[in-house]
C-alpha cells in the first residue's frame, strides 16, 4: 500500500502534536499542572473524556490514508499498480461492514429488504415479495434461528470484551499499586468501592461500557446491519463511525486554522493600542458583522470554480471531499475568530497594565520578548477554553450547514449529510428512522461529552467562576 | 391544600380544551375557515415563476398560470390521445399553403427546396374579451383611464389591485400580430426569438429597427407602426404568417403562449415610466382572454388565480377516447367551463410538508415525492402499479403517464478518452452503456416510474417503437417476450476490446478515471452519487464526481469541458424533430450554444435529420428515423437513460383529471367537490391532543416535588 | 451623548464600506455577470445577445471595479461597484436580478420574521428567567447538578432534531397545527405557535445554563449576603436583590441581537415554509441572486453594528458609571 496525507490529516496530526507537546509542557508546570489535576478529580468530566478520546482513536485510525495495492494483472509483474480509491486504516479494521452494501434500505437487524421487490421464483414465476438481503443475516440457515443467534452473539460480545477489559485493567492496576506500593489487591478494591482518590470508578465504568460497546459491535457489525442501511444500501453504522472523524476535525481544526491570526491580531491590538488597534479592530468588527452563513455560502462557491479549474490534480473523490472540508474549516475558522480576538485584545489590554510588564518596558525589554515571554502563557488559558467551548457549537453547526448545501461534500461521511437525507426518510411508510437515530445518538453523545469536558475544563480555568462553585 | 385547588383549576382548563377541540373543524387547516365550501382549488409552486410575460415565459412553473390566462390560436385536445391540436381562439387549425419562387401554390409533398414561401392564414373568432384590466379601463371622455400617468401618480400603486377602475375590449387579429412583434422586441428577452427569426420572414429585421428605435429614450415602443412582412394583419379577424422554408412543426408553436395575443393597451400600460419599479410589469400581471386571470401575485406567499368575468365559455369535449367515458372523464361533455372559480397556489419550498398536506387534504394534487412513493404506491403481483390501502381508504386516485421527456447520460464528444469517433472510445462508451443499470436507476430512486429508454425519443412521440423491433440491440436483448439488459459480462469484453481489461489500461496498467459531472442538490443527491459510482466499479472503472453548482455545470457543458454528465429534454411538441435535433451536429453546445449538450456529430445524422424535419409524418418519414436512431445507438454519444413516468395522485373531489402532457391550460377541465373535500379534511385531521395533556401533567407532576423542596427550603433560611 | 453617537455612526461608515468590498469581491470571483444573466434567463436556448441585453438592463455591463478608458472621476464611478454600492447606502436596494423591488420584498418580509423572532425571544427569556432562577434557588443540590447535567444534554441536541422532531410529531402526527405555511394578521397564529415553541425550548438549555451563572456570580456578591444577614427570605433576595441587578447583564446582552431578530432565522423559517427574511436570504443564496444578497448583508451588517451601538448606550443608561469616551 502507498500512504498519502491529505491536508486535513496532516493538520489533525500536526494538532496531535501540539497537544501532546502542550502536554509535556504543562506537567512541568505547578500553574498548569493545577487546574487540570482540578479537571481530572471530576468524574463527570473524565467520563466524557474517555468518550471523547475514543471517538478521537476511531478519527485517528480513518486519518490513516492510503492506496491499497492491486492485484497484478494476469499474473504480470510489471510495476506495481495502486487502486485510484482511497481508503482509511479505519476502513482496512472494519473491512467486511464496508463492503457489506445491500441493494436500498433494510431496517437495523433486518434480514429481508425494506421495500418489495419482483422476485423471480425457480419455475419462472414472479411474485412481488421482500427479498432476503444479500449480506444481513445472510449465514443464517434457518430465518426462525436470527433472535437466538442475535443473543448468542451478544452473550459472546459482552463475555469477550470483559474479559479483555479485566485483562487490561489488571494491566494498569499493577502498575499503578506497583508505583503506589500497596497490594494490588487493596488498590482494586479501594476503586471500586469509590475510596480510590480521583474517579477511579467513573473511568472504569466508562472503559467498562465502551469495550462492550466495541465488543457487540465487533461480534454483530460483520453479520447484521445494526443501524440498518441507507438509501444505496451502505450499513449506516459505519456511516455514523466514519462521520467521526468529520465530526473532530471540523470542531478542532476550525479554531486551530485561525488561531495564529486571532492570537497574533488580538495580542498585537492589545498591546500596541494606537493605530494598530484601530486597523484590528475595524478588520474584525468588518467580518464579523457580516452574516456567517453568507460568507460561508460564496466560500463553498469559491471553492468549487477553483476545482473545476484545477480538476487534474483532484483525481480522487476522497481528495476533493477533504479539500472541501478543510475549506469548510477555513470559511467557519473566519467567521468565529472575531471573537476569540476580542477576549485576546482585552485580556492583552488589561495585562499590559500589570505591575512586571510595565517593568519589563521600563527595562527597555523588546516588544517581541514581552509579548512571547509575558503576554502568550497568560493569555493560553481563554485559548484553550474557547477551543473547548465552540468545538461542541462547530460539529453542530456542520448539520445545518449542509442543510443549505454549503456544509461538507455530500459525498463525505457527516452526521450532517446523515440527518439531511434522513429529512426526507421521515415521510416513507413505514417510516425510515434509523438513519437519523444513529446520526442523533453519535452526535448527541460527541457534543455531550465535549460540553461536560469544556465545562470542567473553563471552571478549573477560569478563576472568576471557580469561586461560584 | 393550595396544591390541590391548582391542579383542579389545571384539569378543568384541560378538560375544556379537549371539549373545544372534538368538533368537526380541523385545527390544521391552513386556510381561512369561510372558504371552506368554496369552489377553489388549492396547489402549491416551490418557486416563483420568473416570467409571466408570454414572450420570455418558456418554464413549466410559468405555464401553470401562463396557460390558463393567455390563449394562443390553437390548443391540445384534452382527451384525445396521439395528441391533436383544436382550435382554440381561431376558427380552425391553421393549415400551410406551400408557394414556389414564382408563388405558384405547391402541394404538401413537394420538394423541400422547390418551396420558397409558406403561408399561415388564421382566422380568429369574433366577440372574444378580455379579462378586465386597467389598461383597458376608460373614463368618461372615452380616453384610457391609466395610460399617460406621471411618475407620481403610480407611486401610489403597489400592486395592480390598487388601480380601482377597469375596462375590456373584443380580442382581434392585430393583438396576435402585436405579439409576434414583441419576439424580437429589444427590452424583452424571448428564448425562441433567434429560433424564430430563422423561420418567420422579416422578424430579424424588424430586430434591427427595433433596436435603433430602443436608442431613443426607453419608453414604450408602439410596435403598431412597424410593419413585418411575415406577419400580417388582413382584417380584423384574420392574420397571416410567411415562413421562409417548409416547417411543419410551425403549426405546435402556435399552441405556445409565444403565439398568445398581447393587446397594445396593455403594453403601453405597462411601459409607462416606474411601473418598472413597482414590480407592475406583464411578468407579474398578465393579461389575457382565457377563463382565469391572475388577481393576486405574492410570490412571497401564495398566487390566486380568479375566473375571468368576461369568458366566453367553452364547452367541455364530448369526444375522448374509449376509456375515458368509464374513468368519468366525458360526464361533463358539452357544459360550460370553467368549472372551478378560483385557484390557489401557496408557496411550498419544501417537499415533504407539501405531501403532508396533501395527505391531510389541503392540496388537490400532488406528484410523488419518491421518499413517500411507498406510502402511496404499490406494484401489484404483475408488476401494475396500484394504490396503497391507505390511499384506497382515502379514496385518492392514481393517473399515470409516460412523460414526453427524456433524462440520460451524456458523454462529451469532444473528450478524448470517452468522446470522438475512434473505435476504442465508442466500445468504451458502449461498455458502460450496458454496465449502468438504469432499470435498478428506476427501480430505487423513481421507484419504478419510468421506462428504461432504447433511444432519443420517448413513448408516445411518433418514430418511437414499442417492442422487439424497436430495442436498442447494443444495450439489450430480446428474451421471452421482454428487453433484458446484456449481461455484464459482455460490457467486460467490450471494455477490454476497447483496451482497458478489468478497467485497467492494457498498455499502462493505469486504472482508468472518468468524470462525472453533477449538480450538487441537496440530501438526496448523495446517494445517487454513489450509486453511479457503483455502476462504473462493476467495469473496474473509478467514476471522479464533480459536484459544483448550476451556474458552474452549465459553463462546463456551454465549453465543453465536461466528460459525463446527467442532462434531460422535456418536449416543446410532440415530434421527433424535438428530441432528434438534440443530436443535430450543427447544434452542438461548443459550436452554437444549441442543445446538444454531448456535441454529437455525425455527417450521416445530420442530412438524414435535414430531410427528416421537413417530412410529413408516415412510413417513409418512420424509415428515416429508424436510420437516424440506429446511427446514433451505433455510436451511443448517450446513455439512453430513461423516460420517467408522471404519476400523479387525486383525491375524490377532484374531477377530469385526466393527465395530458402537452395541454397547459387544464384547469378549466376540472371539477371540484367542496362540501365533499371539508368533510372529508375534518375526519382526516382529528386533533390528537392526549399527549400534550400528558406531557403537561408529566411536567406538573414533577413539578410538585420541586415546589415542596422549595418550601422546605424557604423554612430552612428563615431559621 | 450626541457627539459620542454621531461618533459612533461615523465609525459604522468605513465598517459598511468594507463589508460591501468583501461581499462584493466574494460574488464577483465566483460569479460572473454572465453565468448571473443565464441563472436569470433560463437554461433554454439563450443567446449571447441576451445575455448582454440582460446585463444592459441592470448595468453589469460595466468594468467591476475599475473603468480604465473613461476618464476622470469615472474611471471609479462608471463600474458596477460603484453603482451598486452608493445606492445601499441610501437605503435604495433598487432590484433584484430577477427584476423585482427589494425595498419593497423587505417591507414585507420583515413582518413574519418578526412574528417568529419577538415571541421566542419574549417567551424564552421570561421562561428561561424563571427556570433559571429556580435553579439557582436550588444550587449545590442535586436537583441543580441535575438540572445543568439536562441543560448540557438539551444544548448537546441538535436544532435540526427540535425542528424535524416538532415539525413530525405535532404538525404530522398529532394534527395540532398546519404544517407549514403562514398567513396574515390574526390567522398567522396557528402558523407560528409551533415555530415559536420550537425556537423557546431549542434556546431553553444554552439558556438556562448561562442565566444560572449570571444569577450565582450575582448571590456570591457582599450586597446579596448582607441582604441575608439581614433576614431576608430566600425568595425575597432572588426575586428582589438578584433579579435586579442580575437583569442588567441579561438585558444588555438582549439588546445587542434586538436588531438582528429581524433578519429572521434562516432554517426554522426555510422548514416552516414562513416567508420571512431569513427564507428571502436563503433563497437569494441558492438562486445566486446578488442584488438581494448583498442588500441583505448590507442590512445585517448595519442592524448588527446598531445593536453594538444600543449595548454601549444601554450601559450607559443601567449603569451611570460607566462613561462615554
Amino acid at each position: 500500500m502507498r500512504f498519502t496525507l491529505f491536508a486535513t490529516d496532516a493538520l489533525f496530526f500536526s494538532l496531535i502534536l501540539v497537544a501532546v507537546a502542550y502536554v509535556f509542557y504543562a506537567s512541568r508546570r505547578e500553574h498548569l499542572r493545577a487546574p487540570w489535576r482540578r479537571v481530572a478529580r471530576n468524574s463527570l468530566a473524565m467520563a466524557a473524556a474517555t468518550v471523547l478520546a475514543t471517538f478521537l482513536v476511531i478519527a485517528i485510525l480513518d486519518s490513516i490514508h492510503f492506496f491499497p495495492r492491486l492485484a497484478a494483472v494476469d499474473g504480470d509483474e510489471g510495476e506495481i499498480q495502486y487502486a485510484s480509491e482511497v481508503i482509511s486504516l479505519f476502513d482496512l479494521m472494519v473491512g467486511p461492514v464496508r463492503r457489506q452494501v445491500e441493494k436500498t434500505y433494510s431496517a437495523p437487524f433486518a434480514i429481508y429488504a425494506f421495500s418489495k421487490e419482483t422476485i423471480e421464483l425457480e419455475d419462472g414465476q414472479t411474485v412481488r415479495d421482500y427479498p432476503r438481503l444479500v449480506y444481513g443475516g445472510a449465514h443464517l440457515a434457518d430465518i426462525h434461528e436470527r433472535n437466538s443467534d442475535i443473543a448468542k452473539r451478544i452473550v459472546i460480545g459482552v463475555s469477550g470484551a470483559l474479559v479483555v477489559w479485566l485483562g487490561l485493567a489488571s494491566i494498569v492496576f499493577f502498575w499503578i499499586s506497583h508505583k503506589a506500593s500497596i497490594t494490588f489487591r487493596v488498590g482494586f478494591v479501594r476503586a471500586l468501592s469509590g475510596g480510590a482518590p480521583g474517579p477511579a470508578r467513573t473511568l472504569m465504568v466508562t472503559t467498562a461500557i465502551i469495550a462492550v460497546v466495541i465488543g457487540l459491535c465487533a461480534v454483530l457489525a460483520p453479520y447484521y446491519h445494526i443501524f440498518g442501511t441507507d438509501k444505496v444500501g451502505t450499513d449506516v453504522l459505519y456511516q455514523a463511525l466514519k462521520s467521526i472523524r468529520t465530526g473532530l476535525i471540523i470542531g478542532t481544526l476550525t479554531t486551530l486554522v485561525m488561531l495564529p491570526f486571532a492570537v497574533l491580531l488580538g495580542i498585537s491590538a492589545g498591546y500596541f493600542r494606537g493605530w494598530i488597534d484601530d486597523v484590528i479592530q475595524y478588520l474584525y468588527t468588518t467580518l464579523s458583522s457580516i452574516p456567517g452563513v453568507l460568507l460561508i455560502a460564496s466560500a463553498a462557491l469559491l471553492l468549487d470554480v477553483y476545482m473545476t479549474k484545477h480538476a487534474d490534480e483532484f483525481t480522487s473523490l476522497v481528495a476533493r471531499a477533504d479539500l472541501r472540508l478543510l475549506a469548510l474549516c477555513v470559511i467557519l475558522g473566519i467567521t468565529s475568530w472575531t471573537s476569540l480576538c476580542r477576549l485576546l485584545r482585552g485580556e492583552t489590554m488589561k495585562l499590559r497594565e500589570v505591575d512586571f510588564v510595565e517593568a519589563a518596558r521600563a527595562f527597555g525589554v523588546r516588544h517581541t520578548t514581552i509579548i512571547l515571554r509575558h503576554m502568550v502563557p497568560n493569555i493560553m488559558h481563554i485559548v484553550m477554553i474557547s477551543i473547548v467551548l465552540d468545538f461542541s457549537g462547530l460539529v453542530l453547526a456542520e448539520a445545518v450547514l449542509s442543510y443549505i448545501n454549503i456544509g461538507v461534500d455530500p459525498s463525505m461521511e457527516s452526521w450532517g449529510n446523515m440527518i439531511n437525507s434522513a429529512r426526507l426518510e421521515l415521510a416513507r411508510e413505514p417510516i425510515v428512522w434509523w438513519s437519523l437515530l444513529a446520526a442523533l445518538v453519535f452526535m448527541f453523545i460527541l457534543v455531550l461529552a465535549a460540553n461536560l469536558f469544556a465545562d470542567a475544563v473553563r471552571d478549573a480555568f477560569d478563576p472568576r467562576l471557580r469561586v461560584i462553585s | 391544600m393550595r396544591i390541590n385547588h391548582f391542579v383542579k383549576i389545571i384539569m378543568i382548563g384541560i378538560t375544556c380544551t379537549s371539549l373545544c377541540s372534538c368538533g368537526d373543524v380541523a385545527w390544521n387547516n391552513p386556510y381561512p375557515r369561510s372558504d371552506d365550501n368554496k369552489s377553489i382549488f388549492y396547489s402549491s409552486f416551490s418557486e416563483r415563476p420568473k416570467h409571466l410575460d408570454p414572450v420570455s415565459s418558456y418554464s413549466e412553473n410559468e405555464a401553470t398560470f401562463n396557460a390558463q390566462i393567455y390563449e394562443p390560436v390553437v390548443q391540445y385536445h384534452f382527451l384525445k390521445r396521439p395528441y391533436e391540436l383544436i382550435p382554440l381562439t381561431a376558427t380552425a387549425v391553421p393549415e400551410p399553403e406551400y408557394r414556389d419562387a414564382n408563388g405558384a401554390l405547391l402541394t404538401r409533398d413537394a420538394n423541400v427546396g422547390a418551396i420558397k414561401s409558406v403561408v399561415y392564414r388564421i382566422e380568429v373568432q369574433p366577440g372574444i374579451l378580455y379579462q378586465p384590466h386597467p389598461a383597458f379601463a376608460r373614463s368618461e371622455s372615452g380616453d384610457l383611464r391609466y395610460h399617460g400617468l406621471s411618475i407620481q401618480e403610480i407611486d401610489q400603486y403597489h400592486t395592480l389591485a390598487d388601480f380601482s377602475e377597469s375596462g375590456t375590449r373584443e380580442l382581434t387579429a392585430h393583438d396576435y400580430v402585436y405579439q409576434i412583434k414583441r419576439l424580437a422586441h429589444p427590452r424583452i428577452h424571448s428564448p425562441v426569438a433567434g429560433f424564430m427569426g430563422r423561420y418567420i420572414v422579416g422578424l430579424n429585421e424588424l430586430q434591427g429597427d427595433l433596436k435603433e428605435a430602443a436608442k431613443t429614450g426607453d419608453g414604450f415602443i408602439d410596435l403598431r407602426e412597424f410593419e413585418v412582412p411575415g406577419v400580417k394583419v388582413i382584417d380584423r379577424y384574420h392574420y397571416e404568417i410567411h415562413l421562409s422554408e417548409k416547417y411543419p412543426q410551425f403549426v405546435y408553436w402556435l399552441a405556445m403562449p409565444f403565439f398568445a395575443p398581447m393587446p397594445w393597451e396593455a403594453d403601453q400600460f405597462y411601459a409607462q415610466a416606474g411601473m418598472k419599479d413597482r414590480n407592475i410589469t406583464l411578468d407579474w400581471y398578465p393579461v389575457g382572454t382565457g377563463p382565469y386571470m391572475l388577481t393576486e401575485n405574492n410570490p412571497n406567499r401564495r398566487m390566486v388565480l380568479q375566473r375571468n368575468p368576461n369568458f366566453r365559455g367553452e364547452t367541455y369535449p364530448s369526444v375522448g377516447m374509449p376509456e375515458d367515458e368509464a374513468a368519468g372523464w366525458l360526464d361533463s361533455a358539452g357544459k360550460t367551463m370553467p368549472f372551478i372559480d378560483a385557484a390557489h397556489y401557496s408557496l411550498e419550498k419544501e417537499a415533504i410538508p407539501g405531501w403532508t398536506k396533501f395527505l391531510q387534504g389541503f392540496y388537490d394534487s400532488s406528484g410523488i415525492v419518491s421518499d413517500s412513493f411507498d406510502q402511496a404506491i404499490k406494484f401489484s403481483s404483475e408488476g401494475e402499479a396500484e394504490l396503497t390501502q391507505e390511499m384506497r381508504d382515502r379514496n385518492i386516485r392514481l393517473a399515470t403517464a409516460v412523460q414526453a421527456s427524456t433524462s440520460y447520460m451524456g458523454f462529451n464528444m469532444t473528450d478524448e478518452v470517452v468522446g470522438g469517433d475512434s473505435e476504442r472510445a465508442r466500445l468504451l462508451r458502449r461498455a458502460i452503456s450496458i454496465a449502468v443499470d438504469y432499470e435498478e436507476l428506476i427501480s430505487i430512486f423513481a421507484n419504478g416510474r419510468g421506462i428504461p429508454a432504447q433511444g432519443p425519443i420517448p413513448p408516445g412521440i411518433f418514430g418511437q417503437i414499442d417492442g422487439a423491433p424497436g430495442i436498442n440491440s447494443y444495450v439489450y436483448d430480446w428474451i421471452g417476450g421482454r428487453t433484458q439488459r446484456k449481461p455484464i459480462d459482455e460490457a467486460k469484453a467490450l471494455l477490454s476490446q476497447a483496451g482497458y481489461p478489468n478497467g485497467r489500461d492494457a498498455n499502462t496498467g493505469e486504472p482508468l478515471s472518468l468524470y462525472f459531472e453533477a449538480i450538487a442538490s441537496g440530501p438526496g443527491s448523495k446517494s445517487i452519487l454513489n450509486w453511479y459510482r457503483k455502476q462504473f466499479e462493476k467495469l473496474g472503472i473509478q467514476l471522479v464526481i464533480r459536484t459544483t453548482d448550476y451556474n458552474r455545470f452549465q459553463e462546463k457543458i456551454r465549453t465543453g469541458t465536461a466528460q459525463i454528465f446527467g442532462w434531460g429534454w422535456n418536449a416543446d411538441y410532440p415530434d421527433p424533430e424535438n428530441f432528434l435535433f438534440l443530436l443535430y451536429g450543427p447544434n452542438a453546445k461548443v459550436v452554437s450554444q444549441g442543445e446538444n449538450a454531448s456535441n454529437y456529430q455525425n455527417d450521416e445524422f445530420d442530412a438524414l435529420f435535414v430531410r427528416m424535419r421537413a417530412m410529413p409524418n408516415g412510413p417513409e418519414r418512420q424509415a428515416v428515423i429508424d436510420q437516424m436512431v440506429e446511427i446514433a445507438r451505433h455510436d451511443a454519444p448517450w446513455l439512453w437513460g430513461y423516460h420517467p413516468k408522471a404519476y400523479s395522485l387525486y383525491p375524490q373531489w377532484y374531477g377530469n383529471a385526466k393527465p395530458n402532457l402537452m395541454a397547459r391550460n387544464t384547469l378549466k377541465y376540472k371539477t371540484i367537490d367542496p362540501q365533499l373535500r371539508a368533510t372529508m379534511r375534518a375526519r382526516w385531521n382529528q386533533p390528537i391532543i392526549w399527549p400534550v395533556i400528558v406531557l403537561f401533567t408529566i411536567l406538573f407532576i414533577s413539578a410538585i416535588p420541586a415546589y415542596r423542596s422549595y418550601r422546605r427550603r424557604q423554612q430552612e433560611t428563615l431559621k | 451623548m450626541i457627539s459620542y453617537i454621531v461618533r459612533r455612526i461615523a465609525y459604522a461608515i468605513p465598517i459598511l464600506i468594507g463589508v460591501n468590498i468583501i461581499t462584493f469581491i466574494l460574488f464577483f470571483v465566483v460569479n460572473s455577470p454572465d453565468d448571473m444573466a443565464r441563472l436569470q434567463l433560463g437554461e433554454r436556448r439563450v443567446t449571447q445577445e441576451a445575455i448582454d441585453k440582460w446585463k444592459a438592463e441592470r448595468g453589469y455591463d460595466r468594468p467591476l471595479i475599475w473603468n480604465a478608458p473613461a476618464d476622470g472621476v469615472k474611471k471609479f464611478s462608471e463600474t458596477i461597484f460603484f453603482t451598486n454600492s452608493i445606492r445601499l447606502f441610501m437605503f435604495d436596494f433598487g432590484q433584484s436580478d430577477s427584476g423585482r423591488d427589494i425595498g419593497y420584498d423587505i417591507s414585507q418580509r420583515m413582518w413574519p420574521s418578526l412574528a417568529i423572532a419577538v415571541p421566542v425571544l419574549v417567551i424564552g427569556l421570561l421562561l428561561t428567567i424563571t427556570l433559571a432562577l429556580t435553579v439557582a434557588f436550588f444550587r449545590g443540590t442535586y436537583l441543580d447538578t441535575w438540572a445543568v447535567v439536562l441543560c448540557v444534554a438539551m444544548m448537546s441536541i441538535s436544532g435540526l432534531f427540535y425542528i424535524i422532531g416538532g415539525q413530525y410529531l405535532v404538525g404530522k402526527l398529532l394534527h395540532l397545527v398546519p404544517i407549514s405555511g403562514f398567513d396574515s394578521g390574526i390567522a398567522s397564529v396557528k402558523f407560528i405557535l409551533l415555530p415559536v415553541a420550537i425556537g423557546v425550548v431549542g434556546g431553553l438549555g444554552s439558556g438556562i445554563r448561562w442565566y444560572r451563572t449570571i444569577f450565582l456570580e450575582e448571590i456570591n456578591k457582599d450586597y446579596v449576603r448582607t441582604a441575608r444577614a439581614k433576614g431576608l427570605s430566600e425568595s425575597a433576595v432572588l426575586y428582589v436583590h438578584v433579579l435586579r441587578n442580575a437583569l442588567i447583564p441579561i438585558l444588555t446582552g438582549v439588546v445587542v441581537i434586538l436588531p438582528s431578530l429581524f433578519m429572521g432565522s434562516l432554517i426554522t423559517e426555510a422548514f416552516f415554509g414562513i416567508p420571512g427574511l431569513g427564507s428571502y436570504t436563503i433563497d437569494a443564496i441558492q438562486r445566486q441572486d446578488f442584488a438581494i444578497v448583498r442588500s441583505m448583508v448590507f442590512l445585517g451588517s448595519f442592524l448588527y453594528i446598531i445593536g453594538l451601538l444600543l449595548t454601549d448606550l444601554s450601559y450607559t443608561v443601567v449603569d451611570p458609571r460607566v462613561r462615554l469616551q
